[in-house]
């Protein structure tokens, strides 16, 4: 059990207690509403039953979650390539544009999320600007179908998510002496061996936190896949959303929530794991005892 | 000395601007084969832009670097063969330090066992062995510091780069790595160019000083040239404690101020400064010197140094004399001293 815990400090009482009311214990809840059976019109029947967990690995739904892993994956794997040389030119820019730069990487969340998910439709629809431009260009075949296409959905998955993954390797490469990278190009590293020896491995736990961020957050995105997607493609968060208010199947809706929960926990810890074994970010022996 | 071997490193005119600033401005200098040269001078005088642009981290705006006979301005850090040993000691923090110490070997390709050897060989010679496995922050600050060191070192490269190395030190500490420095200079070789603003550093180190103040070469010399004949005033004041007397020269080439008569041979006529070290004031006969009036006395061990005031001027002055000398005067009263001639030197005003 973590120290805090153990002994709260008084101060952090007021947050302790809204994480137990509103976070912990509906969470609880939707355990326990995982261990029992739906009701014949929805609602809950307090009967014992390990069903839910059961249905969970039925191939039609372990395939959706299977699908739902696989497009949070891409969409982490373009976010860091996307966002990994934004972060590291806002890092080397002078010291007093950084925050402005940052401020136009993060602008774009501060619009509403159906907004900016909408522009994405007006964009990539078969009459859509893409398409107009296309056509205005010279092209005459079939206009593109991009729109409710998987890629549409990790498209817009990457474009919502990236400020976050961008900030999170800033705030690593921003902390990184730039003099590691000096000391190794004098001791006779190409920049190309500097960056995968010392500037990577060095920043792995913002790297960390911006993946674990986005694919997290992906994996269980309903909106995303609903209106980009067209429906057509299934993500575990639209399964959920489904179960809750359309099957009204809040026991199986509560197991499908559980797994993703237990999903996400499991890569928290492993990357919390990940930054405590980088180097530098441990703080030595003598200062844990104060 | 073959002319090749004065020429060992040379720097052409160089300079640097900043922007509209200019860090460093045309200095010109040979460094020698295996001397133990210091580039000396007060914060922001371009010592550490210097380096840094011997290092390949800077490139010149005007001028060129050639070592032994070949220009290397446009090479990348990573083609010099130098190294340079970074302040904050720039240890990679995700490595032991015998990872540290083997990178720039791997980087140069060579084989496994001959990497192990060479770490293995230089880790011997700094006493680092018994920490091969540690991580950075596991050290304390002389072992960084022999890490560093040691990850220079091990490249054998034709000049070691040194910034500020023994500034983050204690002073004990420091004093046993200046002899250490020097003693591992001797043996491996190795061109040291060392920066430091610590002018008793580069005196006890260092083969030759080159003395900088506002990106401009003032003085180059050995350790007993810029003490014995600093080149300005400011040099004078720099290296070691000077005492200043302001005054006249006259057409006849004397040096005159209140109760001071003294010929200044060659010195141009016009408002002048006496500078004398501390150590070459003399205690006179009374009635036969110059009067001054005891304000403190510091005891130093082998010596003492006294702080005296003019009695004519009030100019403050030191002498350094034996600590087992008769001093007859108590503090605050009058004693008399002597400027030998041949030990006092006149700079403009």
């Amino acid at each position: 059990m973590p120290a805090f815990l153990r002994r709260p400090d008084p101060r952090a009482l007021p947050a302790l207690l809204w994480l137990v009311l509103f976070m912990v214990v509906p969470c609880l809840l939707l355990f326990a509403y995982a261990f029992f059976e739906r009701g014949t019109w929805g609602g809950i029947v307090y009967t014992f039953t390990l069903g839910n967990f059961a249905r969970v690995f039925d191939p039609l739904y372990a395939g959706v979650f299977l699908t739902s892993a696989r497009i949070a994956a891409t969409a982490t794997a373009i976010a860091l390539l996307i966002a990994y040389p934004a972060a590291y030119a806002i890092s080397r820019a002078p010291r007093r544009r950084q925050p402005i730069l940052l401020f136009f990487a993060v602008l774009p969340f501060w619009s509403n999320y159906l907004i900016r998910t909408y522009a994405w439709i007006v964009l990539l629809n078969r009459e859509g600007l893409i398409n107009s431009l296309l056509t205005s260009a010279g092209y005459t075949g079939e206009p593109l179908s991009m729109l409710y296409t998987e890629g549409a959905v990790i498209v817009g998955l990457v474009y919502n998510y990236l400020p976050f993954v961008i900030l999170a390797i800033y705030s690593s490469l921003s902390r990184l002496d730039p003099q590691l990278a000096e000391a190794s190009r004098d001791l006779g590293a190409g920049p190309v061996r500097t960056f995968l020896r010392v500037t990577l491995p060095m920043t792995l736990p913002g790297v960390a936190a911006g993946g674990v961020f986005i694919f997290v957050l992906s994996i269980g995105n309903f909106v995303t896949p609903a209106l980009l997607g067209g429906g057509r493609f299934q993500m575990i968060g639209n399964l959920v959303y489904d179960q809750f208010l359309t099957a009204n199947d809040w026991p199986f809706g509560a197991a499908l929530g559980m797994i993703l929960i237990l999903l996400m926990l499991l890569l928290l810890t492993i990357q919390a794991r990940l930054t405590d074994r980088a180097a530098g970010t441990r703080p030595p022996a003598r200062e844990e005892a104060a | 000395m073959t002319a090749a071997a004065d020429r060992f490193l040379a720097l052409e005119g160089l300079t640097k601007d900043f922007g509209a600033t200019r860090a460093v401005d045309g200095i010109s200098l040979d460094l020698r084969r295996n001397e133990f040269f210091a580039l000396l001078g007060p914060s922001g005088c371009g010592k550490s832009t210097l380096l840094r642009m011997l290092a390949g981290f800077e490139a010149p705006t005007e001028g060129r670097i050639l070592l032994d006979g070949q220009d290397i301005t446009a090479l990348k850090p990573e083609r010099r063969p130098l190294n340079l040993m970074f302040q904050s000691y720039a240890l990679f923090p995700h490595m032991t330090v015998a990872r540290n110490i083997a990178y720039g070997l791997e980087m140069e390709r060579l084989a496994k066992p001959e990497i192990a050897a060479r770490v293995d060989e230089i880790m011997a010679v700094t006493d680092l062995a018994p920490f091969a496995d540690r991580k950075p922050d596991q050290l304390s600050g002389g072992q960084k510091q022999r890490v560093a060191l040691a990850r220079a070192l091990v490249k054998r490269p034709r000049v070691l780069l040194l910034d500020e190395p023994l500034g983050a030190l204690d002073r004990k500490l420091r004093e046993r790595m200046q002899l250490e420095l020097k003693r591992l200079q001797h043996e491996v070789g190795i061109t040291f160019v060392i920066v430091t603003h610590d002018q008793e550093e580069a005196l006890v180190m260092a083969d030759r000083i080159a003395i900088l103040r506002d990106g401009r070469l003032l003085q180059c010399g050995t350790p007993e040239d810029v003490y014995q004949r600093p080149a300005d005033r400011f040099v004078a004041n720099f290296i070691g404690t000077m005492n200043f007397v302001p005054g006249v020269i006259d057409a006849g080439a004397r040096f005159t101020a209140p109760a001071i008569d003294l010929a200044a041979p060659g010195a141009p006529p016009g408002r002048a400064v006496l500078a004398i070290r501390p150590e070459d004031v003399a205690l006179a006969e009374p009635g036969a010197g110059i009067p001054a009036t005891l304000r403190d006395i510091a005891y130093h061990g082998l010596d003492r140094v006294l702080h005296v005031t003019l009695s004519a001027c009030g100019t403050p002055l030191q002498l350094r004399i034996p600590a087992r000398a008769d001093l007859t005067p108590a503090v605050g009263g009058t004693l008399h001293i002597a400027l030998p001639p041949d030990r006092c030197t006149f700079f403009p005003d």
